[in-house]
């Protein structure tokens, strides 16, 4: 619009957007959220922000897209400004021409009652014709290739397809900047890396702007960014290409985790800097040794070779990282863990199709596994795969067609599901689901003043449990008080007392950043080690599956397709393509370091990575 | 059990403002009306328009039993608070069968009992077909054509968006409830069960205020409410077809309530 200005550097900047000296404070709080926030984007380029949660990265979104101050009131001071335009002055409306933004919940942010309608939402509010619209529509859902499910609904859409349906709807307008608030945070692994590569493709063909907010940096990162900003306590503390920043300890010290090839070269003693490329798994510099002076190519030494008349840092300095890795790698001894054997709950033959579908679709088929008693186990796979509709089987929300559920040996079929609930735990997703008091003693003690225990055996029991789940100082708090990991805790405290011997979790840790999914896990694992609780947890999380379960079973259309350790699964190319799961990083990195045995290279990680957290 | 299916019919092919108008038009009529003679042709054409629609039996079957329950119900109603209705209508007394106290039979009561039926079989199918063959994003747009407030369409819109998601996180949120021990079934006194039911309500509550700010803020930033006018995307330009149907519906109000009303009363005398 100002191409008139003539300046090119001012012309530049007229189409990018510029934030100088910005702080802002909400309204309903007593500090400044953001604080003196510096940072320009130029048109084209493509950044991610990157932060834990509370660091501000959200924030800055909101006032990307206007959402600061005019939904979320506040005060700024310093300034904003999009193509050269003061954006606080802008309405909410005008500055959504300019700035397209997808939001983290693809099914909240789906308008329309079919997806062609939500992508022409923006167009209905411009009062464009029908016929105009529609085909826009049709040309811009072939971008993003939905064309084929125009007339669908939401509820017969993937998460992934109602993800492109939210692009489409702001690519029709013709946007300069695409703003994209954690797009993998409700997807599965899958879906997740074609969302990063869509988005990429996009930024290649259309050359817009697009800023990524995530905090999963290695999802992130499966297609180059230009830039990544990391956001701590409302500051930026750095802006930085992604070699250069992979190579510091800028992440560790924020508590965002770095991708996991990187820290099985740091175990393997690889230094990493920016000459090794570290931003990706395919291109990180493996056959050459470590770059410190940045000249030396020195071929590669086959594994028979020693250094041994060097001393050993000398000879880490002369070595590829590709030999340290698989130096490393002989070093390990495999951990053999007791193979569990009480069985505590074995599910046989078990079908399911539910009544409403219509051609008596079986959502689940003949699914068989026993769980041992301290067991931590992952269920994986697809939305819609049937794992919820497993765990509500087990859970007696809903009746069998056919096969059998015993607990500790015991048959369950005329247990109702009250009586279920006093073995078999079950913790649902969003805790604001499940949470029905507005006091933390009285939403735990809940469960069991339903049973009519006596009020002081309640008593007794709630003190316990609060002490066990680390709530006991926040007891007489309300529930509205606490931070949605405080609220999670809870809903597991509530489940917890009354003494199941398993606990079901419905994805424990979606939406948390690194420290939070840290404590989270970390609270389970405890409770498992110190009581003996066993876990089945349904999660999209690999890292979780990885580093916090010992099994996983992986199920597809209803089938049980395979019931092996996570390392096992997460490296069988033709399981991650069934299932909608993702290759770990790990198993790359051994495959292009030569490694022998890829597979045990990423078990020997994980065992190793334990024993380097909990000493 | 009421939602829309695809068809070809030419009911399909109208627009759904068309069809809401007419829809209107025929209620008017129905509900002014006494005149037997009106509502007889005007019961057949509302069947005749449902077989055109080619409208699936078994897909309606249960709505269809639940009217047939209701009507049943406020027939018999009638009878019982009302027993001299009829008498009172035609200002005749044809005693049928002699009852105990003032519950007698009497023609004039069976057939003005009668007349009260043939208006369930004017409206029902009426009902079922606008319901079946208008697609639900479809309605938003006809009742913004025919004057209501854009505002307020969307908000039906997304109503009809969310029943399906708000209707399956009641029954998680219930089960969960109930595996904490809440009594829903008729085994637990009346005091319990609006416990259990407060312990559901509250989580879907909050749940549901979640969703509407993510809801709101998605609208907001795709330019909702900007303008005093938008279009529709689902929206269908009216045909020659629509207009005609249109025109049919107010001639067929208006020479309807003609007939009914020429002789000055609005119920049709068989008695004298």
């Amino acid at each position: 619009m100002n191409a008139a200005t003539g300046l090119e550097k001012t012309a530049d900047m007229v189409r990018g957007l510029e934030f100088l000296d910005f702080t802002f404070q909400y309204e309903s709080q007593s500090s400044p959220t953001l604080h003196h926030i510096n940072l320009a984007i130029r048109p084209g380029e493509k950044i991610l922000i990157a932060g834990p949660s509370g660091s501000g990265k959200s924030t800055v979104a909101h006032c990307i897209n206007g959402l600061v101050p005019h939904a979320f009131k506040g005060e700024c001071t310093g300034n904003y400004r999009v193509s050269g335009v003061d954006a606080l002055k802008l309405g909410i409306f005008d500055l959504s021409k300019r700035v397209g933004t997808v939001l983290q919940d693809p099914d909240g942010q789906f308008v329309g009652l079919t997806a062609g309608e939500d992508i022409a939402f923006v167009l209905e509010n411009d009062c464009i014709p029908t016929e105009e619209m529609k085909n826009r529509v049709n040309a811009v859902s072939s971008l993003v290739s939905i064309d084929n499910h125009l007339h669908k609904s939401p509820q017969d859409l993937s998460g992934g397809q109602k993800q492109r349906v939210s692009m489409a709807g702001v690519l029709i307008d013709d946007v300069d900047i695409l703003l994209f608030d954690e797009p993998l945070a409700n997807l599965d692994p899958e879906a997740g890396k074609h969302a990063i590569e869509l988005i990429d493709r996009l930024h290649r063909t259309t050359g817009k702007t697009i800023i990524l907010i995530e905090h999963r940096l290695e999802d992130a990162l499966f297609r180059s960014v230009d830039r990544i900003v990391v956001m701590d306590k409302g500051r930026i503390l750095a802006d930085l290409a992604p070699d250069i920043l992979l190579s510091s300890d800028i992440l560790a010290s924020v508590g965002i985790r770095e991708p996991l090839y990187l820290s099985a070269l740091k175990y393997a003693g690889v230094t990493i800097t920016p000459a090794l490329c570290p931003d990706h798994v395919d291109r990180i510099v493996l056959h050459r040794t470590a770059p410190g002076d940045g000249t030396a190519l020195v071929p590669d030494q086959s594994p028979g070779q020693t250094f041994s008349d060097q001393s050993p840092d000398q000879a880490a300095q002369e070595k590829s990282p590709a030999r340290l890795l698989r130096e490393w790698d002989v070093r390990q001894i495999p951990v053999i863990l007791p193979a569990p054997v009480t069985p505590l709950l074995s599910v046989s033959h078990l079908d399911f199709h539910y009544p409403q579908e219509p051609n008596r679709k079986k959502a689940v088929r003949d699914i068989s596994f026993c769980l041992h008693r301290g067991e931590c186990v992952s269920l994986v796979g697809r939305n819609g795969a049937g794992k919820s509709t497993l765990a509500k089987l087990i859970c007696g929300f809903e009746k069998p067609d056919g096969g059998s559920i015993a607990y500790d040996g015991r048959d369950l079929s005329r247990d109702s599901i009250k009586q279920r609930a006093e073995h078999i735990g079950y913790v649902m997703q969003n805790p604001n689901q499940m949470i029905s008091h507005s006091l933390i003693t009285d939403e735990v003690a809940f469960g069991l003043r339903t049973r009519q225990i006596l009020e002081n055996e309640v008593m007794t029991r709630v003190e316990d449990t609060l002490q066990v789940c680390g709530l006991h100082p926040f007891r007489h708090w309300p529930i509205s008080a606490l931070s949605f990991g405080q609220k999670k805790r809870v809903t597991i405290a509530s489940i917890l007392v009354l003494r199941p011997q398993l606990l079901i979790l419905d994805e424990p840790t979606a939406g948390q950043d690194y420290r939070h999914y840290t404590e989270i896990m970390e609270f389970l694992l405890g409770l498992n080690r110190n009581t003996g609780l066993s876990l089945l947890m349904i999660t999209h999380d690999m890292h979780l599956m990885l580093e916090y379960t010992t099994r996983a079973l992986v199920v597809a259309d209803g089938n049980l397709l395979a019931d092996d350790t996570p390392a096992n699964i997460l490296t069988d190319d033709d399981l991650i393509a069934a299932a909608s799961l993702k290759r770990t990083s790990l198993f790359d990195l051994a495959v292009r370091a030569g490694i022998p045995q890829p597979r045990d290279f990423v078990q020997h990680f994980i065992d190793y990575d334990r024993r380097m957290r909990r000493p | 059990m009421l939602a829309y299916a695809e068809g070809k019919s030419f009911v399909h092919a109208l627009s759904g403002a068309t069809k809401f108008l007419f829809f209107l038009f025929w209620s008017v009529l129905a509900m002014m009306t006494y005149d037997t003679r009106v509502m007889l042709v005007m019961a057949a054409v509302s069947i005749l328009l449902f077989a055109v629609s080619r409208t699936r039996f078994e897909d309606v079957s249960f709505i269809f039993r639940l009217l047939l329950l209701f009507m049943a119900l406020n027939l018999l109603a009638i009878y019982l608070f009302a027993p001299e209705q009829g008498v009172a209508i035609y200002g005749t007394r044809h005693v049928i069968l002699q009852g105990i106290g003032r519950y007698t039979v009497t023609a004039e009561q069976l057939f003005y009992e009668a007349n009260v039926f043939l208006k369930y079989c004017i409206m029902a199918p009426a009902a079922i077909i606008l319901m079946v063959t208008t697609h639900p994003s479809e309605f938003a747009s006809s009742l913004n054509r025919i004057g209501v407030n854009y505002s307020v369409a969307y908000a039906i819109s997304l109503t009809l968006r969310y029943i399906p998601d708000v209707q399956r996180e009641f029954q998680d949120i219930s089960r969960s409830q109930q595996a904490r021990g809440i009594e829903l079934s008729r085994k637990a006194s009346l005091m319990k069960r609006l416990k259990g039911a407060s312990a559901i309500l509250m989580p879907l509550v909050f749940s549901s205020l979640e969703r509407i700010d993510v809801i709101s803020h998605a609208m907001e930033l795709r330019g909702f409410g900007k303008k005093k006018r938008r279009t529709w995307y689902s929206g269908r330009p009216f045909k020659v077809l629509d207009l005609i149907v249109m025109l049919v519906g107010a001639l067929l109000l208006v020479l309807g309530l003609w007939i009914t009303f020429r002789d000055g009363n609005r119920f049709f005398n068989p008695f004298v």
